[in-house]
């Protein structure tokens, strides 16, 4: 029986607003537990809330920049629960009217191009943090990010795919970047995915009962978490089990997911309009102004791309998928005349050395004025091809400029034709059975001796003139 | 009279001619707490070093030619339900019993503005949830025009305090009457302000979309003077209305000709005791001989405003104490097992029985299925009842009643009747509702010596119509000059 | 509306209390007196009438985003019945 994966996300992402949504207390992460807190993101008893604008603007890009319709009327309301993160023992939120409405990402997997629709996005207030002491006696509650502004964006059920949950995520985090309104971090946890997949067979339209996951914090976890779920779900019903409508954890590194303690009935949350609040309206000239203050967005700038540079829509889409990246390409294109070779640069060995040592684009040690440098140097002949990728990696060691890497270690290519005779006629001294085996009509000799007269030279001799000089010694 | 009898603006007076320093008003006042209030009950905390300390600072300033607020030196208290930094606030609840704020509510700090002398936290029912101060986790405030009755609600302390000297004057919190009914109670003047225009921060929230702070004093001249002073719009709440507010004491002019007051046929009916109709009715005379025109009126939802009520505040009550749960503040049960024990221990033993109840009523309503047919019911109805005054004021400036069916009952009679209890509440819910200004002026006695209240209900942010009707009631009657004679 | 025990017990639990049998038999009662009471809404034909959330028709209160300092956090703590390192403690929470 062929099955099919039917998945919705719901992504929390935190605003990098100055001050929290409520309060001016501040949104920085980390600092020593509660004393980024005051009366009103503790829930003291007498304290109000009032709305900080950014919120709204920034809530607003994020749902342009996603397609979708703004509310002009729009409230917001009391989620009601007891946990000892939530201060108030509510969580206000948007229930019925969010800001944001029937939008769309689109994302691109394996060359495919889809729409993924959003169903809304809406502000709420992030919790505080849970810490389990260490002595295991109890837990410890830090307000910090208690208020910190949250947009929680609810895709349609429209992935089928590990692959598109995680391009999906990719594709929001990199419109959010673009924007500036979120720092997505994810170690930080100032971007989080919940994943909601249901199986069915395929051909049925009945969606089949779905499971929730939750606060995946990577795009490895979110990969995992979806492939390894849609597989459970598909080995429980052809044993002929049931799939319960429940919330698991997934162990990103035990590689499972675990239903979480079964909470005795699903949560009640009694949600009704925040009375301390009155709503929210955005006009035409305002949503205006918003609109006239968005940047160039993935999309448009994958499309520049593609016009300006020349470039495929695969580099393109590549280039762009991150903010730094992208701004990264365009300072080193600048100031280079070979944009392919930038290109294909970043493309090759750029993210190699990212996905090598697990970072993203902002950890590259360098300005894109550095890999135009490299570039420059190998176009104009100073060093080879392959002594090139040494520099790459001692500029990702130490960031330092090309220029001085090269010549502090002596790196530029030898032309010297002197220099060049004496290693070749070493290594034709050395190896006279190559020597012979290439007169006696072996064509790999050849290779070899260059290979060796490279090695020689410590890859710095210029590869045209060691053929050209090899063939003729070799040729008397 | 005695000292601690007089008005504010009297009082003000002496002080702004020297004739009286305002730490000898202060220890008058303090001592007079010290002779009666073991038998009223009216304050959980008096703060008298603090008190005279400031007395102290203010009588400085005023020797030193310093021009000083219309309430500068004048002592006075507040319900304990608004944030004081560094004094207990307690909400008359055990869950609350050791809680000190490290802020102020705007109102206080409004207060301290205004140069006066916070002499301590006043009692109440607890959590504002009650009629007659019977609720509250500390002690019984005793109305002072005879201890075996009750003072009302919630407010009660506040209004037992200003009419038996205890305070010049005091800030209450009104959210379906708690303000109003106890000053009918008590002889003393109440107002409960438009929504919107005093500030909530500060003030522990019972029910958000209905609470007001507001003053109780012995005349209404006092009353338009602290109106002065705790008015005004206030960024930290958003619910607080950026209007223009005017000079209140330019309300208080003897003269109410062509003044329209409507009378509502529902008020004037059986459930309503005969001495305190006949009262009200003998107001309403006074203003019509002196100018006003009193004509009957119908606002046909009346009965629908206390289920409504009742829906409303219990519903928004349960979210706002949900925070009550031994974690951060508060009391904390020191019996429980795990995490959701602490919570339900916490509340059960923190809580009174009153709370609970409408902690329950509240979660209820607002529960899955039923949110439809009760919260937003109710707030279908507040709509209606809104509508049903905007278009009596289409043809009055005012509506005038009484402002509960009885006068002070005793204590302990309707303690096992929630539902009589609530039923107490149908003149003054209906202005919590709508949001509309509500005036409480004394006009009578009973039979018993008892003191009845006159209700007066404004169009929103009309409070000076409302003053200038009192206040030519009480020139031309002497009501107001009535003292328990404890 | 008939309020029975299994209501009132699951009320109860939403709203984080516990109730003593005399509680519960006495909130039965007097729940089931109050909620037929305000059934009397019902009476009213409320078709096409908006429900009233905010008595005062303001929108858009909304303030500048400034970060201003956050209160020390032994303010914070004053209050805290229990409290370790900085932090508010309760019990083990567990998932």
């Amino acid at each position: 029986m062929e099955y099919e994966i039917i998945m919705g996300l719901e992504i929390h992402a935190e605003l990098n607003t100055k001050s929290k949504i409520f309060c001016t207390c501040t949104t920085e992460f980390g600092g020593e537990p509660n004393t980024h807190c005051c009366p009103i993101c503790t829930g003291m008893p007498g304290v109000l809330p009032v709305l900080n604008k950014c919120v709204v603007e920034y809530a607003v890009k994020a749902g342009l920049a996603m397609n979708c319709t703004i509310s002009d009327f729009s409230k917001q309301d009391r989620k009601n629960y007891f946990y000892p993160d939530l201060p108030k023992a509510y969580q206000v939120s948007q229930f019925d009217l969010p800001l944001c409405k029937n939008g769309y990402v689109p994302i691109i997997v394996d060359g495919v191009r889809k729409n993924i629709g959003i169903t809304r996005i809406h502000i709420e207030e992030d919790a505080g943090k849970l810490i389990h002491d260490q002595w295991e006696t109890g837990s410890l509650v830090d307000y910090n990010r208690c208020g910190v502004p949250l947009i929680e964006i609810v895709s349609e059920p429209d992935m089928r795919t590990p692959d598109e949950a995680r391009a999906f995520v990719e594709s929001v985090k990199a419109i959010l970047e673009y924007l500036d309104v979120s720092d997505c971090k994810m170690q930080e946890g100032s971007l989080r995915a919940d994943v909601n997949l249901s199986v069915r067979p395929v051909g049925r339209e009945k969606f089949g009962t779905r499971t929730e996951m939750k606060n995946l914090n990577s795009f490895r976890s979110i990969f995992r978490a979806a492939e390894n779920e849609a597989k459970r779900q598909i080995r429980e019903l052809e044993s002929g089990g049931t799939i319960y409508q429940e919330t698991r954890r997934w162990d990103d590194n035990k590689g499972y997911s675990y239903a979480m303690r079964s909470k005795e009935e699903a949560h009640d949350y009694r949600y009704f309009p925040e009375p301390d609040l009155v709503p929210v309206v955005v006009d035409e000239e305002w949503l205006g102004r918003i609109r006239a203050s968005l940047p160039e967005l993935p999309e448009a700038r994958k499309c520049r791309y593609i016009s300006e540079f020349g470039l495929p829509e695969y580099d393109a889409a590549l280039l762009t998928s991150s903010k730094r990246l992208a701004d990264f390409y365009e300072e080193a294109a600048a100031g280079s005349s070979n944009a392919k070779a930038v290109s294909n640069w970043i493309m090759g060995d750029v993210m190699r050395i990212l996905k090598e040592k697990g970072l993203e684009a902002e950890s590259i040690p360098f300005p894109g004025s550095y890999l135009a440098q490299l570039v420059s140097l190998i176009d104009k002949g100073t060093i080879s091809g392959t002594i090139a990728k040494k520099v790459f990696d001692k500029m990702f060691e130490t960031g330092r400029e090309p220029v001085s890497i090269v010549k502090e270690e002596g790196l530029e290519v030898v032309n010297d034709e002197a220099a060049l005779a004496a290693a070749i006629k070493k290594i034709l001294d050395s190896n006279p059975q190559s020597v012979s085996d290439y007169r006696s009509g072996k064509e790999k000799a050849f290779g070899f001796l260059v290979g060796q007269a490279m090695k020689e030279t410590r890859g710095k001799a210029n590869p045209q003139l060691i053929n050209k000089m090899l063939k003729e010694e070799l040729d008397k | 009279m005695e000292l601690y009898e007089l008005s504010a603006h009297e009082l003000s007076g002496l002080i702004k001619n020297k004739k009286l320093s305002v730490v000898e008003l202060t220890d008058t006042i303090l001592k007079r707490i010290e002779n009666i209030d073991s038998s009223v009950g009216s304050y959980v905390t008096v703060s008298g070093v603090e008190a005279l300390k400031k007395a102290g600072q203010i009588q400085e300033k005023i020797d030193k030619g310093a021009n000083l607020p219309a309430l500068a030196g004048i002592p006075c208290a507040v319900k304990d339900n608004m944030c004081t930094e560094g004094i207990l606030t307690t909400c008359a609840s055990k869950i609350l019993n050791n809680f000190i704020p490290p802020y102020n509510a705007t109102v206080i700090d409004r207060l301290n503005a205004e140069e006066t002398v916070l002499l301590g936290k006043l009692n109440m029912d607890e959590f504002a949830m009650g009629g007659s101060t019977e609720n509250s986790w500390f002690k019984q405030t005793r109305n002072p025009w005879n201890p075996e009755r009750v003072p009302g609600g919630s407010s009660g302390g506040a209004a037992a305090a200003v009419s038996c000297g205890e305070a010049v004057f005091a800030l209450g919190s009104d959210t379906g009457g708690s303000i109003r009914q106890p000053a009918s109670f008590c002889g003393v003047v109440g107002m409960k302000p438009t929504y919107g225009a005093v500030s909530r921060f500060g003030l522990v929230a019972f029910a958000s979309s209905l609470d007001q702070i507001g003053p109780l004093t012995r005349d209404v001249t006092d009353c338009a003077l602290v109106l002065n002073a705790i008015t005004g719009h206030d960024p930290k709440d958003s619910t607080s209305a950026a209007v223009e507010y005017p000079d209140y004491t330019r309300a208080l002019v003897n003269d109410v000709k062509g003044l329209k007051i409507g009378i509502p046929r529902e008020y004037m009916s059986e459930g309503l005791n005969p001495e305190v109709g006949k009262a009200v009715m003998e107001a309403a005379a006074v203003l019509e001989k002196l100018g006003a025109v009193c004509e009957e009126i119908s606002l046909p939802i009346t009965e629908y405003a206390i289920p409504a009520y009742y829906i409303i505040s219990s519903a928004e009550a349960s979210s706002n104490l949900a925070r009550y749960d031994g974690i951060k503040y508060g009391y904390r049960a020191e019996k429980f097992t795990d995490l959701l024990d602490l919570y339900k221990q916490t509340r059960s033993e923190g809580f009174g029985a009153e709370v609970k109840r409408r902690i329950m009523l509240g979660t209820y309503a607002l529960s899955s299925g039923y949110y439809d047919a009760y919260y937003k019911k109710a707030l279908q109805v507040r709509t209606l009842i809104r509508k049903g005054f905007d278009e009596a004021f289409e043809k009055c400036d005012m509506v005038l009643g009484p402002t509960a069916p009885t006068t002070a009952y005793k204590i302990g009679e309707k303690a096992d009747d929630p539902l009589a209890m609530y039923l107490g509440d149908i003149y003054t819910v209906s202005a919590n509702i709508a949001g509309l200004p509500g005036l409480v002026v004394p006009c009578g006695f009973d039979g018993s010596g008892l003191p009845i209240g006159m209700q007066l209900i404004g169009k929103p942010f009309d409070e000076s119509s409302l003053l200038r009707a009192g206040f030519t009631f009480e020139q031309n009657t002497g009501y107001h000059k009535l003292r328990p004679g404890i | 509306m008939k309020v029975t025990r299994e209501t009132i017990q699951h009320v109860a639990h939403l709203a984080r209390l516990n109730l003593t049998e005399t509680e519960k038999e006495r909130l039965t009662s007097d729940m089931e007196k109050i909620i037929s009471y305000v059934d009397k809404l019902n009476e009213l034909d409320t078709s096409g009438i908006l429900p009233m959330e905010h008595v005062i028709p303001i929108r858009n209160v909304l303030r500048e985003d400034k970060a201003e300092k956050s209160y020390d956090r032994e303010k914070i703590l004053s209050n805290a019945p229990l409290s370790e390192d900085g932090c508010f403690k309760v019990p083990k929470v567990v998932e």
